[in-house]
């Protein structure tokens, strides 16, 4: 029998199904460092992105089944879980997405850590490369949370442009994992 | 890929989740009847995800880990069940009510039988059959693959927060079935309270909606042979509370 440290994320999956905690320890071991630093960089905050690390992963424990592996890896799943669940934090409100609303499909497969290491160095190169005016149009509106108009407002750009910055640059981070 | 034109920047933008207002709706309009854009939306979102995998930082401090294995371990063995679509009221109710119907008849066949032990293997294997309907009824109402279809006008898209209590004073049973609840704040969970004619309410299980809004009761610990004139909920810390914190939310009164 496979200890938990062997199982794949869709084998400890099954086992928290079943109340396995040692299942749970080991994915927490695997993704709580993603989670946090998601929660972290949103929030700004250690406690803060504790609490929303806490609730993730008890989330999880609850409901299992609320992560769909056909339908993506569990890696980006949960960082934009973070995402989500920090923003409403951050922004004083409920809950916008539920977790198993979450559908993060990410092309290439990221399911193995060293696959997921080189898509990640490359998309922080083309940030790295990124106008800075673009990249900040990308990160205000997610890390940050703000609207579209609001970047509008803060940035004294026309929505328009913004809304063109975002759309390219997600373009370019697209085109930048295409190629890996 | 080909997308309409004219949603192209939204698309991304709804992906990141920054879309607002009137584009997001017209936006969220025109993505349910345009696969080629829900396709596309779906894999800005990807996109957008490398972003969020792109963090880096500290590791959570080692207490977060303990907090969280002591979190689980404190979680009650008997959870009540939560599900996995906020399509479930029709079916559910029908398999709560087939169940509880058969439990019943169960429960009360069990009763003759003890006092007409060795009568008969007829009624012995009539019984392990309805033991064996009511275990499938419970397997198929908390199967993590149970589709629940909620049955509603074709316009009725957001129904508010409903449950459904089956209470049997007789046999002290309770089954609470809950649609459309509203998330809850950390570390609080809903309560369930027995209200009787007379003294203090009685708490009848701690739940938590899943992802949709749904979530069952099954027989919590009661005591015997309490009158139920109403069932209330309220919210509470989640380790529950012997008395409700007001206000209550929801409540409806027994027939």
């Amino acid at each position: 029998m496979s200890t938990a440290a062997q199982m794949n994320d869709g084998a400890l999956i099954s086992a928290i199904r079943s109340g396995n905690q040692e299942a749970m320890a080991q994915l927490y071991d695997r993704y709580s460092s993603v989670v946090y630093a998601v929660a972290l960089r949103v929030l700004g905050d250690a406690a803060a992105a504790e609490d929303v690390l806490q609730e993730i992963f008890m989330q999880l424990w609850r409901n299992p089944g609320s992560f769909d592996a056909s339908r993506g890896n569990l890696a980006p799943w949960l960082a934009v879980i973070a995402r989500n669940r920090a923003v409403d934090v951050l922004r004083k409100r409920r809950p916008q997405t539920e977790i198993s609303e979450a559908v993060v499909s990410v092309e290439p497969d990221l399911a193995g850590e060293a696959d997921r290491g080189r898509t990640v160095e490359k998309v922080r190169a083309v940030l790295k490369d990124m106008p800075a005016q673009q990249r900040s149009a990308l990160e205000m509106a997610y890390f940050e949370g703000y609207s579209h108009s609001e970047i509008s407002e803060k940035t004294g750009e026309p929505l328009g442009t913004i809304k063109t910055r975002i759309r390219t640059g997600l373009m370019l981070l697209r085109k930048a994992v295409e190629a890996t | 890929m080909s997308v309409h034109e004219q949603f192209a920047e939204d698309l991304a933008l709804h992906a990141l989740g920054c879309l607002e207002g009137e584009e997001k709706i017209a936006l969220e309009k025109h993505l349910e009847g345009c696969a080629s854009c829900r396709r596309e939306f779906e894999a800005l979102r990807g996109d957008a995800a490398l972003l969020a995998l792109t963090t880096s930082g500290p590791r959570p401090p080692a207490r977060a880990r303990v907090r969280l294995m002591e979190g689980i371990a404190k979680e009650p063995v008997a959870q009540p069940v939560r599900l996995s679509s906020q399509w479930w009221t029709a079916f559910g109710w029908a398999a709560a009510v087939v169940m509880f119907v058969v439990v019943a008849v169960v429960w009360n066949q069990n009763a003759e039988l003890k006092k007409t032990v060795g009568q008969g293997e007829a009624l012995n294997a009539q019984q392990r059959l309805e033991l064996e309907q009511a275990r499938r009824v419970v397997e198929t109402l908390t199967a993590d693959d149970a589709k629940r279809v909620s049955v509603l006008p074709v316009k009725y898209k957001n129904p508010p927060p409903e449950g459904k209590a089956i209470y049997s004073r007789e046999r002290n049973g309770l089954i609470f079935i809950a649609s459309n609840l509203l998330p809850l704040p950390a570390r609080k969970t809903y309560e369930l309270w027995l209200i009787p004619p007379q003294g203090a309410p009685i708490p009848a299980g701690l739940f938590k909606p899943d992802a949709h809004g749904g979530a069952i009761v099954i027989n919590p610990p009661l005591p015997a042979g309490v009158e139920a004139k109403a069932f209330a909920i309220t919210v509470e810390p989640e380790k529950g509370s012997t008395t409700p914190t007001m206000p209550i939310i929801m409540m409806g009164a027994g027939g």
